[in-house]
């Protein structure tokens, strides 16, 4: 991972005593509450339904186990000992305390760690995929030009008041697993016949009230180029992105307003001034970078353990959870394991307690070298476990509840913290996630459906990834209760689709029935072991909707 | 009294005798001068001389939200001031217009920023080119003096500084 320098170090400190006196004086009024506001979002703090939560940068998912028990240490001393991993790959603690903000900040800034731009109108956290480095089918690692863009954007003075938040994404596999397509920016890197990196510049995706996938604005940008084209882009949509309202205020209104030609001639027009200027990226900066990033001092390893076979046929436990939770390595003997945060009824999706954090943090330089990915699905990644240690890791994973054997499966549900939490909510999240999820709990069935993503919104500004859901839950306000939409065909990757709408809402109480009749439908035309988006784009909504709306929901 | 706090060669200093009077509006307009006004009231000021770049104009001219820095070309020589105003701390727009100015028309003589000027941006205006802060009239200028510094480190450029960090770092 990334190792901080001294100039790394000052920032983060210095913004932690910065902060410390806006609290200061926020708390004793020589600050307004309007202008504390986007003070405060972009240092992470959000007012909730009844706390504040801090929202901690976690950049492209990837933490040291170091780090990792700092955020047990803030989740046990400073929250209600939980924190939440978020679609963003970040984590937020539910329960802090204003004055205790600063304190939580300096704990980071000790492990190298902040909440910078973790919300308000300015760049995010930078995402890309949480195999990053690892997997097998990488083309390259995305990582340093990752850490090179945080840095840039990082309290860069020109553009911490954009209309509107700014998301930006990078992903270098065959399988696009960083959801590039739904961010302002999203960004393709491959290398060309000459072995030269480039970039496919994607741009003006968003969920949210108006879901956009992105555009190609530019192939083939040399990564050299990174920080002049995103800041071309950047500088046109601070001048001409809409402010008048801030639902029509994302990159992707403007995109579509001006059409992609014209705002991509626009881009051009300012790119031009600046690309060959002292913001062209050099071979020295990328090597200083990558540095960071160069493979742990693997073992050699055969590629097949011959113990290891041997429990996956006498356990067949541990074999379901081999067959969905352990991901390809690209190092012979190794393998990446995804440990579920989505039990079912026993926690919230992308809950984890001050006590698994640590323990996570022990597995990690137990059985890896010491790190850990957040996945955008909300689950954890231990990325070099040996094939040899798995037994062992997923017998201590079971015993603390992050061993279930469902990623990729329909009871890995994407929720946000929905209306328990969120101030912004129409309706709840979790119960909805836990009510399918006990529909669901036969594991051989659910095995047998294979990969179904089901992906909850407690409204419209769609934290919970609906619309790329096979499966995407909304809830909506209707006269003051709270109802639930359905949209079914939604994918994220390189084929992403947004999801068609089934029809009329439904109450929280009919939810599970209405997945259960979902899914029937999709066994009744499942043709061998067809996933259950392929089915949907073969035979379109009408079968779903017909089953769905067929009879009176009885109540479950 | 215009609350305000101006930067020269580098040394702060508050400005308690500073002349200019803004005036968004054509009511505002009065002889009295210097006045800074939004590009259509300067123009109807102007003496034929500063239309022809003979004399140097008297009045500076206040770039909103909505202007583009680029109309401002043909006067850039005559313009003894160009203001920027802030309607809202949180109109991002005046960052790039500063920015504009400074790297790319070659603006040289002040650059003011009016309006919702508060301290805890004003290190970030300062970063972008702007050499003088009219902080706003409810607020302490010396408390507002704390947040010009900002941090001792910039990852990215500005117009004060057009090299990222990348080409600073030993």
């Amino acid at each position: 991972m990334y190792h901080y320098d001294d100039y790394d170090r000052a920032l983060v400190r210095e913004r932690v005593d910065q902060f410390r006196d806006q609290v200061r004086r926020r708390m004793a009024g020589e600050l307004s509450e309007e202008e504390f506001l986007p003070l405060r979002l972009q240092n992470g703090l959000y007012l909730q339904k009844h706390a504040y939560m801090l929202r901690v940068a976690i950049p492209y998912g990837t933490l040291s186990a170091r780090q990792m028990r700092t955020l047990a240490r803030i989740a046990k001393g400073y929250d209600r000992g939980y924190g939440h991993f978020t679609t963003r790959q970040n984590i937020q603690f539910n329960w802090v305390e204003l004055a205790r903000v600063p304190d939580i900040l300096a704990l980071l800034a000790e492990v190298d760690m902040h909440a910078i731009q973790t919300s308000g109108n300015c760049v995010r956290n930078i995402t890309t995929e949480a195999f990053a480095g690892v997997a097998a089918d990488e083309l390259l690692d995305p990582r340093p030009l990752a850490e090179i863009l945080r840095q840039w954007s990082t309290v860069n003075p020109e553009f911490l008041y954009l209309p509107r938040k700014f998301k930006i994404a990078l992903c270098s596999a065959e399988e696009d697993r960083a959801a590039v397509m739904m961010h302002d920016i999203g960004l393709y890197l491959y290398r060309d016949e000459a072995g030269e990196m480039l970039l496919r510049v994607m741009v003006g995706g968003g969920l949210g009230r108006t879901p956009i996938l992105g555009q190609q604005i530019r192939e083939a940008l040399p990564w050299r180029h990174l920080l002049s084209y995103v800041e071309a882009i950047l500088r046109v949509y601070n001048r001409h992105g809409r402010r008048d309202n801030k639902y029509k205020a994302r990159i992707k209104i403007l995109v579509r307003a001006l059409g992609i030609e014209a705002f991509a001639a626009e881009v051009e027009r300012e790119w031009q001034h600046i690309k060959d200027g002292p913001a062209e990226l050099t071979d020295a900066e990328f090597a200083r970078v990558a540095r960071s990033f160069a493979p742990p001092a693997y073992a050699a390893l055969a590629e097949t353990d011959l113990a290891h076979g041997t429990r996956l046929a006498r356990e067949p436990d541990f074999a379901r959870w081999v067959a969905r939770n352990v991901k390809a390595h690209k190092v012979p003997g190794y393998a990446s394991v995804v440990l579920s945060t989505k039990p079912g009824l026993a926690a919230p999706p992308g809950d984890l307690t001050d006590a698994q954090m640590e323990a996570v943090a022990d597995w990690a330089e137990r059985f890896g070298f010491g790190e850990i990915r957040i996945a955008h699905e909300q689950n954890l990644v231990l990325p070099d476990v040996r094939r040899q240690d798995l037994h062992a890791l997923w017998s201590e994973a079971c015993a603390l509840g992050l061993g279930t054997p469902n990623a990729g499966l329909l009871t890995d549900i994407i929720a946000c913290p929905g209306g328990d939490f969120c101030a912004l909510a129409n309706a709840k999240s979790i119960p909805i996630a836990q009510a399918i999820q006990q529909r669901f709990l036969d594991l051989d069935y659910l095995h047998d459906l294979g990969e179904v993503s089901l992906n909850i919104s407690g409204c419209i500004n769609a934290c919970g990834h609906h619309h790329i859901g096979n499966i995407g839950i909304l809830g909506v306000d209707k006269n003051g209760s709270e109802w639930y939409q359905v949209t079914l065909g939604g994918a994220q990757g390189k084929a992403s689709a947004l999801g068609k709408v089934i029809g009329p809402s439904f109450a929280a109480e009919q939810v599970p029935q209405v997945i259960e009749r979902i899914v029937d439908t999709f066994v009744a035309h499942r043709e061998g072991d067809e996933n259950f988006v392929d089915t949907f784009n073969r035979i379109g909504l009408e079968p779903f909707k017909g089953r769905v709306y067929s009879a009176p929901e009885t109540a479950p | 009294m215009n609350n305000l706090i101006r930067l020269v060669e580098g040394e702060v200093a508050v400005v308690g005798d500073d002349p200019w009077q803004l005036a968004r509006e054509p009511a505002e307009v009065d002889d009295e001068g210097p006045l800074i006004l939004p590009l259509p009231l300067w123009r109807a000021r102007q003496a034929a001389a500063v239309f022809s770049g003979a004399q140097p104009s008297r009045d500076g001219v206040l770039l909103q939200p909505d202007d583009e820095p680029e109309a401002l070309i043909p006067w850039l020589g005559v313009l003894p001031l160009i203001a920027i105003d802030f309607p809202s701390f949180r109109d991002g727009r005046g960052y790039s217009q500063a920015y504009l100015l400074r790297s790319r028309l070659g603006w040289r003589r002040e650059l003011r920023a009016v309006g919702d000027v508060l301290r805890d941006q004003l290190a970030h205006m300062r970063q972008c080119g702007f050499d003088a802060f009219a902080v706003r009239a409810d607020k302490s200028v010396e408390d507002a003096l704390k947040g010009l510094a900002g941090m001792s480190v910039l990852y990215g450029r500005s117009a004060i500084e057009p090299r990222p960090l990348f080409r600073r770092r030993e």
